[in-house]
């Protein structure tokens, strides 16, 4: 089971923009403990931060039926922040939550995946192991929700006549 | 009557709060609970305060508990305040429950719904005994769920689609996907309320109240006839485009609660018959919730559906303007504070009141003895 990007969201990134949607949004929904574990062991250019981190909220839209007009819900914590590198790439991370440190290093990693230099490093130290534990957690789960599936079995009753 | 000036009591109210801040500590003997053990082990307490406080933040509800003493009103209520202090960034994609991750899924209704009956972590048949394994001083060892060798499949067919081709369900027609839904956070409760404005109501809504009204509704109060389409729980997908990227990228997945319940037929002359539906959906795991929530939505349909109901569950103005729990609970609860001016306004008319009383009393008696001297 992988992670699925929606067909919709890769047509309304257009071409460019389906790597830099993959990342932003393995980035957004890693847990901040295991994103800043991660962050360790990558050394980071020189940056100047656009916009320090702010918390916000996202107000999270469902449908009437599960699939007609949309009403609110509720909202959800949200963080963000930008940065750029001295090399004059732009970062911007928006994360669930409100952990400023994930905002940022998402911002940071973000605007590093967009430069060759840096690219490689980000994408083997910390993406491709955020994406690998977050593939992992939901194939545990969906393991154990198959295991409660109900197995109905007719009885069938021999009577000789 | 001189004005009774309501100030002091501060030194009372900071030594009430020092208490208070020891009786939530408790016996200092026991450990003091984490956050995070209150947001891993009381989980359905913080979907509550989730949901009802209209903020997914787990932590934040946890907290909150915490504070609250475990009362989860307070809770809700101090989460609802925090909310107010935070920017609001922008408003998710819709999201699509149909392809939900899904941890539950079962159907009251059509027992072979295709992807099966998955029953996932719950309640229902245990046999409600105390288990006091969990009582045991040093915890006791969790066996692991067992893990199938097969995955669920990515994605479950909802009752809607399993029964579209055939029109025996309601359709929920997207007709207008660019107007912004009603927003409770912004405007008044207004009415005749449309249903997004009714839905937003609902999944804010008390527990308890909804669960009443949704119990009364099943027991003739407007009664919807209720039967149980499909109940799922798992992750959601929220997707969101911020403003400087110009496109939409995953922000979370979210766990949530959906039910939608099947409800009496209705057709017209150029409508041929067919199911009508009722809608929950919540954070977190919430079945009650949003069972009860599909209930009322359903019942607050009548004008729609051309039904006249004068039960309580079918009165939108009864529904939505008592549903809110902060609002029920701050309404009911200002009672216990200063209505000192009230109260002596009262105590004047009603000694006059009394006097009047008494001094027509003692006329009538004068009169009465008067005549009878006479």
């Amino acid at each position: 089971m992988t992670q699925s990007y929606k067909d919709e969201f890769v047509e309304n990134a257009g071409a460019g923009n389906a790597a830099r949607q993959a990342w932003l949004s393995t980035l957004a929904k890693a847990p901040a403990s295991e994103v800043l574990r991660l962050w360790e062991d990558v050394v980071a250019p020189e940056s100047q931060v656009l916009r320090p981190a702010e918390t916000g909220m996202v107000m999270v839209r469902g449908r009437t039926g599960g699939a007609g007009n949309p009403f609110n819900l509720g909202e959800m914590t949200v963080t963000r922040c930008a940065v750029r590198l001295a090399t004059g790439e732009t970062g911007i991370g928006y994360v669930a939550g409100r952990d400023r440190a994930h905002a940022y290093v998402a911002a940071l990693a973000d605007a590093m995946l967009q430069s060759s230099v840096w690219r490689d490093q980000v994408r083997a130290s910390l993406i491709e192991p955020l994406r690998k534990a977050y593939d992992a957690r939901r194939e545990a789960i969906s393991r154990k929700a198959k295991a409660t599936q109900v197995e109905f079995f007719t009885m069938v009753r021999d009577r000789k006549a | 009557m001189a004005y009774v000036a309501v100030k002091g009591g501060e030194r009372a109210i900071t030594n009430a709060h020092a208490w208070l801040g020891e009786v939530r500590r408790g016996d200092v003997a026991i450990p003091e609970l984490s956050v995070a053990q209150i947001r891993e082990q009381m989980s359905l307490a913080v979907d509550r305060v989730m949901a009802e406080g209209s903020c997914y933040d787990p932590d934040l509800a946890a907290l909150a508990i915490k504070q609250a003493r475990g009362d989860l009103p307070e809770a809700i209520f101090l989460l609802r305040a925090y909310r107010t202090t935070l920017p609001r960034f922008g408003a998710s994609r819709p999201i699509e429950t149909a392809d939900m991750a899904v941890q539950r899924r079962v159907s009251a209704a059509f027992k072979d719904i295709p992807g099966g009956q998955v029953l996932g972590p719950t309640f229902d048949y245990t046999h409600r005994l105390l288990d006091f394994k969990l009582a045991a001083e040093g915890g006791h060892e969790v066996p692991p769920a067992p893990v199938s060798e097969d995955l669920m499949p990515t994605q479950l067919a909802t009752i809607a689609q399993v029964f579209a081709h055939e029109g025996l369900l309601e359709a929920d027609p997207v007709t207008d996907s660019d107007k912004p839904p009603y927003d409770l956070t912004r405007e008044p409760m207004a009415f005749p309320a449309d249903r997004d404005q009714r839905l937003q109501a609902l999944a804010r809504g008390d527990e308890g109240f909804l669960l009443s009204l949704a119990y009364s509704s099943q027991r003739g109060w407007g009664s919807t006839h209720p039967l149980c389409g499909e109940i799922r729980m798992g992750e959601v997908c929220v997707g969101f485009m911020p403003d400087e990227l110009g496109f939409e990228i995953e922000l979370a997945d979210l766990p949530m609660t959906e039910c939608i319940m099947l409800s009496g037929f209705a057709g017209s002359a150029e409508q041929a018959p067919q199911y009508t539906r009722g809608y929950g959906l919540t954070f977190g795991h919430n079945e009650r919730k949003a069972m009860s929530m599909s209930i009322v939505d359903r019942a607050l349909r009548g004008r729609e559906l051309g039904e006249e109901g004068q039960a309580p569950c079918q009165d939108e103005e009864f529904v939505l303007y008592h549903s809110d729990v902060v609002e029920a609970s701050g309404f009911v609860q200002h009672l216990k504070l200063p209505h000192y001016v009230d109260f002596q306004a009262d105590l004047q008319f009603l000694r006059r009141l009394r006097r009047e009383f008494f001094d027509a009393q003692s006329k009538a008696q004068a009169l009465h003895m008067k005549e009878a001297a006479e």
